[in-house]
C-alpha cells in the first residue's frame, strides 16, 4: 500500500494478484490510475491530514489482515473517530503540516544527477521548499562516498542517497556507524538493465558467462538486484560475471569504450545509452520487482532530534513535492525543469521518456510503460530488512543482524513515531508488508530463512 | 636569398603544424558512422549520433563554436550548479592560490633549515621521502574526513602537492651556495641572520624559483582531478559536468581553457625566475 492511499478501506486488496498497488483489479486499470488518492483530496492539509492517519492508523494495526477485520466490523468513520479519540489527528497533523518556528532556513541538499533524485530536484525549481518557507539550494555531487562524506561532514543538510546507504553507515558497513535516518523513498522502480547494442542476440542471462557490468555502488539496490536477477538465472555473480562499481555519469563512456557490457544502473543513463546509440534496454527493473524503491532522503539523525521543524518543513516538501509527481500529466513539465545544465544536465528528450514512460527501447521499439518510475515517500521497514538479507546473502555483513531494530532505527525513524512520541504515545511496532521479488514472495518477519533458501549466495 | 630568422621560422613551422593538426582532426571527425534504419517517431528520442551517424567526436569547428559561446557570456551564473567558464575558473585559481601561497610560505623556510643545518637535513630526509611520492589525490579521502569540508580539502591537496618541489629546491639551493661567498661573510663577520637574507638567499633564489614553477605547474594539474572528485565549484567540476552530459565539445573546450591559464601562471613565475637570476 501507498502512503497516499487510504487505509481506512476496508476493501482495500492486500495481496498483489490484481496489480502492483493492489487497488485496482487489474494491471491496465492500475496504470490508468496512477494518480494516487492524493490527486482526490481538495486540499494540502487534506492530505497531510490523510498521511497521518493512515500512517497512525498503520501503525495502530501493523498486519494488514488485522485492521482490515477492525475496519469492517466497525467501519471506517467509526474507526476515524476511535482512533482521534485517543490520539489528537488534529493536533498532530498541524505539528506536521505547520510545525513550529524554522530553526535553519537555509539548507544544502546533496544530489547525483540522476532522475531518482527527481523530488529533490524539481522541489527547487517548482518552488516546493519556497513554499515551506525554506531556501534550499540543491548541490550536484560526483560519488555516493562523496555525497556520503560531505552529509557526514554536515556541508549538506540532507541528501539523496542509495536506500542501503543509511542502513550500512547505521550499521558501519563502509564507513564508521553513525546513525542515520531515511525519512522518506524517493522513486521506486525507474532502474534499468542495459547491454551494450554488441549483446542484442544475447537476451538469456545463462548465456552472460564471462561479461562485465557496472552498478553504480556496492551497497546499491542495483547491485543487490543485479545479483539477484543473475543468481535467479543460475549464475553466481562472485564467480561467473564481473560486477564493479563506476559513478553513473561514467557508465555511458565505459559502455561506448568497450570496457564493461552492460549495467544495473538509475535513469537517465540507461535512456542516454539508448539515445546515442551504444546500448539497449534489456529489462526495466520493475519486471524483477514491481514497487522496489531505489534512492531515499537520508538525514542524519542529529539533524533530525536537533531542528525538529526544519526536518519537518524539509520533508514536507519532498512529500509535496512527490505528491505532484506522481500525476502523469505532470512529468513532463517536470522533465523540462530538471533537465537543464544546473541539475541533471541532459537532453530534455532523454529526461522525459524516462519520467512519461514512453521510450525507446534501442532495438527500434517504442515502449510504454507509465510505471517505469513512480514516486512514492512511505519508506516500508520490509524494504529495509528485504536489503539486509541481500548484504548478508553477499557477504557485505556478517553475523547476527538485528533485523527489526535496524530498519525501525532508519527507516521508520520518521515523522509518524516522532509526532506519537510528542504527544506522549509509544510508537508501535513497526509497519511492513510482503512483496514479490522475481516471482518470490518476501516475508520480512523471516529473513534468516530467505537467505538460506537461495542456492546461490556467498559461502560463509 | 636573405635568411629568415630562427624565431620566424619557428613560428612559420607552429602555424604549419597547427594547420595540420585541425585539418587531420576535421578529417577524422567528419565521417559518418552506420545509421540503422528506423520509423520517425522512434528517431525523435534519439540523437543525432544514433539518427544521423554524426560522430560523439566533436570537429574543430564546434570547439570552435562552443568556445566562443563560452568567451561571450563567461560569467553568467544559472544556480549553484550551473555558473559561467569564467567563474569556475576564479574558484579554482582561488583554491591554487590560497593552497599554492600556504605552501610557499611553509616550504622556504623548511627549506632554508635543512639546506643551512646538516643535522635537520638527515633528520627530516625520511619523512620527506616517504611523503614526496604520494600522489596528492591520495590525500583526499583522509582530507574529507579530518577536515571535514570539500573546499578546505581541496586548498589542503593543493597544499601539499606544491609542498614537497619547492622544499627541495630551497634546501637544494641553500646549501648549494658557494663556500667562497660564505666564507667572506664570516670573514667581514655578518650576523646569522644578515647573512641568511644578504648572502644565501639572493645566491639560492634562482633555484627557489625553478622548485616554485615546478609547483604551481603540480598545482594547476591536481586542482583540475581535485575538483572532479569533490565537485561543487571550479573548473574540474566543469569538466565532470559536462563529461556528465557526455558533451565532448565542452570538454575539448575546457580542457583548451585549462591549458591557457597553465602556461599564464607558468610564465608569471618565469617572469619572476628572470628578476632573480644572476650572472657567475
Amino acid at each position: 500500500m501507498s502512503t497516499f492511499e487510504d487505509s481506512f478501506d476496508p476493501k482495500t486488496s492486500l495481496n498483489s494478484s490484481g496489480c502492483a498497488c493492489g487497488r485496482h483489479a487489474s494491471q491496465a486499470e492500475h496504470d490508468r490510475g496512477t494518480q494516487l488518492q492524493c490527486e482526490a483530496v481538495e486540499s494540502e492539509d487534506k492530505r497531510f491530514e490523510g498521511v497521518v492517519a493512515s500512517a497512525v492508523m498503520r501503525a495502530m494495526f501493523p498486519k494488514d489482515a488485522a485492521r482490515r477485520a477492525f475496519l469492517k466490523s466497525v467501519g471506517a468513520s467509526t474507526a476515524l473517530a476511535a482512533v482521534s479519540q485517543f490520539f489528537p489527528l488534529k493536533a498532530a497533523t498541524e505539528v506536521f503540516a505547520q510545525g513550529g518556528p524554522i530553526e535553519k532556513k537555509d539548507l544544502k541538499v546533496g544530489f547525483i544527477p540522476i532522475t531518482c533524485a527527481t523530488p529533490i530536484i524539481m522541489a527547487a525549481p517548482m518552488g516546493f521548499y519556497t513554499k515551506h518557507g525554506l531556501n534550499v539550494e540543491v548541490i550536484k555531487t560526483a560519488g555516493w562516498a562523496v555525497i556520503r562524506d560531505k552529509t557526514l561532514n554536515k556541508e549538506y543538510d540532507a541528501a539523496h542517497m542509495l536506500s542501503p546507504m543509511p542502513l550500512a553507515i547505521t550499521l558501519g558497513a563502509g564507513s564508521n556507524p553513525i546513525p542515520y535516518t531515511a525519512p522518506a523513498i524517493e522513486n521506486i522502480n525507474g532502474q534499468a538493465i542495459t547491454l551494450s547494442i554488441k549483446h542484442k542476440d544475447k537476451r538469456d542471462p545463462k548465456s552472460w558467462k564471462g561479461m562485465k557490468f557496472a552498478v553504480p555502488f556496492d551497497y546499491s539496490m542495483h547491485n543487490y538486484l543485479l545479483r539477484y536477477y543473475v543468481a535467479e538465472h543460475g549464475l553466481d555473480p562472485d564467480q561467473d560475471i564481473q560486477i564493479r562499481a563506476v559513478p553513473p555519469p561514467e557508465m555511458v563512456a565505459n559502455l561506448r569504450a568497450d570496457n564493461i557490457d552492460g549495467f544495473l544502473a538509475p535513469d537517465p543513463v540507461n535512456q542516454r545509452a539508448v539515445y546515442d546509440g551504444v546500448g539497449f534496454i534489456h529489462m526495466l527493473s520493475k519486471e524483477m520487482w514491481d514497487g522496489h524503491p531505489c534512492c531515499v532522503f537520508a538525514a542524519s539523525k542529529e539533524f533530525v532530534t536537533q531542528t525538529p521543524n526544519t526536518y519537518a518543513a524539509l520533508l514536507k516538501a519532498i512529500i509535496d513535492a512527490t505528491a505532484f509527481a506522481t500525476k502523469a500529466e505532470n512529468r513532463k513539465q517536470i522533465a523540462e525543469a530538471i533537465a537543464p545544465a544546473n541539475y541533471l544536465n541532459q537532453p530534455v528528450t532523454v529526461v522525459e521518456q524516462v519520467l512519461t514512460g514512453t521510450f525507446a527501447d534501442g532495438l527500434g521499439n517504442i515502449m510504454t510503460d507509465a510505471n517505469r518510475i513512480a514516486f512514492d515517500p512511505f519508506p516500508w521497514q520490509s524494504f529495509a530488512v528485504w536489503i539486509m538479507t541481500q548484504m548478508k546473502r553477499w557477504g557485505q555483513i556478517k553475523g547476527d543482524i538485528d533485523y527489526k531494530g535496524i530498519s525501525e532505527q532508519v527507516f521508520l525513524a520518521t515523522d509518524t513515531s516522532r509526532l506519537m512520541k510528542e504527544v506522549g504515545l509509544t510508537p508501535p511496532a513497526a509497519t511492513s508488508k510482503t512483496f514479490m521479488v522475481m516471482g518470490k514472495t518476501f516475508d520480512p518477519a523471516k529473513p534468516e530463512e530467505y537467505i538460506k533458501s537461495f542456492a546461490i549466495k556467498k559461502a560463509t | 636569398m636573405k635568411t629568415v630568422s630562427l624565431a620566424g621560422r619557428a613560428a612559420v613551422v607552429s602555424i604549419a603544424l597547427f594547420v595540420a593538426f585541425i585539418l587531420a582532426w576535421h578529417v577524422a571527425t567528419r565521417g559518418i558512422g552506420s545509421v540503422q534504419q528506423m520509423s520517425p517517431e522512434y528517431a525523435k528520442l534519439m540523437g543525432v549520433t544514433a539518427t544521423q551517424g554524426k560522430s560523439a567526436m566533436p570537429g574543430p569547428l564546434d570547439v570552435g563554436a562552443k568556445l566562443w559561446e563560452h568567451l561571450k557570456r563567461p560569467f553568467y551564473d544559472n544556480g549553484p550548479n550551473d555558473k559561467g567558464v569564467g567563474i569556475q575558473l576564479a574558484y579554482s585559481i582561488a583554491r591554487v592560490g590560497v593552497g599554492y601561497l600556504l605552501a610557499v610560505s611553509f616550504a622556504i623556510p623548511i627549506g632554508f633549515l635543512i639546506g643551512m643545518s646538516p643535522l635537520m637535513s638527515r633528520a627530516l630526509d625520511p619523512f620527506i621521502q616517504i611523503l614526496k611520492p604520494i600522489s596528492p589525490l591520495a590525500w583526499m579521502p583522509l582530507a574529507l574526513y579530518t577536515i571535514k569540508d570539500s573546499g578546505l580539502s581541496s586548498i589542503f591537496v593543493i597544499f601539499i602537492c606544491s609542498l614537497w618541489p619547492m622544499m627541495i629546491n630551497t634546501a637544494f639551493g641553500v646549501s648549494a651556495v658557494r663556500k667562497e661567498w660564505l666564507n667572506v661573510a664570516k670573514t667581514l663577520e655578518v650576523g646569522t641572520f644578515r647573512r641568511a637574507f644578504t648572502v644565501i638567499l639572493p645566491a639560492a633564489a634562482p633555484t627557489i624559483l625553478t622548485g616554485m614553477r615546478i609547483s604551481i605547474g603540480i598545482a594547476w594539474l591536481v586542482i583540475v582531478a581535485a575538483e572532479m572528485l569533490v565537485g561543487g565549484t571550479g573548473i574540474g567540476y566543469f569538466v565532470w559536468n559536462e563529461w556528465n552530459n557526455l558533451s565532448i565539445t565542452n570538454v575539448v573546450t575546457a580542457i583548451l581553457v585549462i591549458g591557457l591559464v597553465g602556461m599564464v601562471l607558468d610564465q608569471i613565475l618565469a617572469r619572476f625566475a628572470k628578476l632573480v637570476t644572476f650572472p657567475e
